[in-house]
């Protein structure tokens, strides 16, 4: 079985969210970065798990420039046996899903993971663009995962349930939490790293379709309201006459 | 023209006429193509919020993203659309990518506002820690808007319904079976929300929360330790690895408020927090706070909730 994770940076969750340049760029001072915890946690965990179980090998692809190679070797040391990085500023999910899609057309991946979002810019794009620019079927926000031969059997979050679905390979999958469960790497894992190849590709040439104009950070809120623990009447009256949620 | 894809599966979800009022905000001309099984009637209603006509194509009846996409992009042709919107719900973020990349039209995902002055679009980012204004750079639009991010309008009367045949092809997706979690109120879609964490102190307890929950009309949620040892089923965990919700009220009972959990729920309109411990980082990102014993507070807060409602009736 030929996998492909597709792996994002993200920036750590205790991260401070600050711009620059006018609000207009995020600013990465002090940021540290980690591997986007979808991306991680569950598309990743479950590829290793099906390579261990019937073998076949597990690529992963981001892109992005020489910084984010620390969070490849991440991934290599939790078990991926080959990186490649597409060496190109991730201008917008187009872009980043027809950079993807390029490496991927020629390679025959079986399945091909991302995470359903990233924790960064949450779009949910990137996994269903590369699904159309490949002509495959999408599986989205899929919690597990069991292979019957070329058949896999999924389940997906639809509104109000989940759905048991059937689809043949190739196909691409977006992975939410019920894939698999975060591994540690261990320190054979990370000396393993060090050697594993890392390619860097060059970009082909894609116009993106959307940018960022400017960011803001939300209001911090006024001062909590502590209401009496005996008197749950008045939260019930500020609920109803200030809040107005009820 | 802005066309709209809705989901009519499950009857009209409040998403699906807050689309429609969105879309009616855009453009005079709404076209409301859906899929699924709603009647005529009920799919006629939609003109009530704005909707201009509606097609419906019956031959489609689950949620393949391959031939919803087909559909949709061959109107949006067809039609000389200028915005293409979808609900940001599961249906919608698996097909309006692949609309985005046939039509080669920028993609806007989980609009939370109409279009600012300079046509950017607000949405947000870094899991609600911030947020951020989209440009699209191509003539064409595609906007995925995040549920609760507008209230649905009134704006007409019903309007005409047709029956179409979109021609998209088979499914490539099998569906094999469908599950409903038990409750009655699907997470994402609920206006009110009661959640509760490690202080509940063993799944024996969550009868108290359920009452509450009940006498307010509201779902259950619950933070992920208390997922993660098996108190309570896995959709209910709310946060960032979880469901991320964004209700009109969000009552949190003993949880601490990790910076995960916030990121999952710090889009909810007014948040309540429920603690024995004042130091409790939640305290911070809420509106009212209660410092006490759930176990004394919850059936207090109950007993309210229930007075004010028999008194309101």
């Amino acid at each position: 079985m030929k996998i492909l994770v597709c792996i994002s940076k993200a920036p750590d969750t205790t991260s401070k969210i600050a711009f620059s340049q006018g609000n207009t760029v995020f600013d990465e001072n002090g940021v540290q970065y980690i591997v986007n915890p979808y991306d991680e946690w569950y598309a990743l965990v479950r590829a290793l798990e099906i390579k261990e179980t019937i073998g076949g090998e597990v690529t992963i692809i981001t892109v992005g420039s020489a910084n984010d190679d620390a969070i490849m070797r991440k991934a290599l040391a939790i078990g991926a046996d080959a990186a490649v990085r597409v060496d190109a500023d991730p201008k917008d999910a187009y872009f980043t899903a027809s950079q993807i899609a390029d490496f991927a057309k020629t390679e025959g991946f079986d399945l091909i993971f991302t995470g359903k979002e990233t924790i960064n810019f949450n779009g949910s794009q990137v996994g269903g663009m590369i699904a159309e620019l490949l002509d495959l079927p999408f599986v989205s926000l899929a919690s597990k995962l069991d292979l019957k031969g070329e058949t896999i059997q999924l389940e997906r979050e639809i509104a109000g349930g989940v759905e048991l679905i059937e689809v043949n390979i190739p196909v691409v999958v977006s992975c939410a939490k019920g894939m698999a469960e975060q591994r540690i790497p261990n320190m054979r894992g990370i000396m393993a790293a060090r050697t594993k190849p890392l390619k860097v590709i060059s970009p082909t040439a894609v116009e993106e379709l959307t940018s960022y104009v400017s960011f803001v950070t939300p209001a911090a809120k006024s001062t909590v309201k502590i209401i009496d623990a005996s008197n749950m009447d008045e939260l019930v009256r500020l609920l109803h006459q200030e809040a107005k949620v009820i | 023209m802005v066309l709209v894809y809705i989901s009519s599966n499950n009857g009209i979800a409040k998403s699906v006429v807050e689309t429609i009022t969105y879309a009616r905000k855009l453009s005079n001309d709404v076209v409301v193509i859906t899929t699924g099984a709603a009647s005529q009637d009920d799919l006629a209603q939609l003109g009530k919020y704005g909707a201009s006509s509606v097609k419906v194509d019956r031959a489609i009846v689950g949620g393949d993203s391959q031939q919803l996409s087909r559909l949709i992009s061959s109107l949006a042709l067809s039609l000389s659309a200028d915005t293409v919107l979808f609900s940001h719900d599961v249906i919608g973020k698996a097909v309006a990518p692949r609309v985005s990349v046939q039509l080669k039209a920028g993609l806007v995902s989980g609009a939370i506002a109409l279009p600012e002055e300079n046509g950017s679009i607000k949405v947000n980012v870094f899991s609600g820690k911030a947020m951020g204004f989209v440009h699209v750079k191509s003539a064409l639009k595609i906007i995925s808007l995040l549920p609760n991010s507008i209230p649905a309008e009134l704006n007409g009367s019903n309007c005409p319904v047709e029956e179409i045949n979109g021609d998209a092809g088979a499914a490539l997706i099998k569906v094999i079976s469908v599950k409903r979690p038990e409750g009655d109120i699907p997470l994402p879609e609920a206006e009110l929300v009661v959640s509760a964490g490690r202080g509940m102190k063993g799944p024996e307890n969550w009868g108290m929360i359920e009452n509450l929950a009940s006498a307010l009309g509201a779902a259950t949620a619950c933070s992920r330790p208390v997922a993660d040892i098996g108190w309570r089923p896995h959709h209910e965990h709310v946060g960032q690895t979880g469901v991320a919700i964004r209700p009109n009220l969000y009552i949190a009972i003993g949880i601490s408020g990790a910076i995960q959990h916030l990121a999952g729920v710090n889009g909810s309109k007014v948040i309540v927090v429920v603690n024995t411990d004042s130091e409790a980082p939640f305290f911070k990102a809420a509106d009212y706070g209660v410092i006490g014993d759930a176990f004394d507070v919850i059936p207090k807060l109950t007993e309210a909730v229930k007075k004010f409602k028999s008194s309101n009736n």
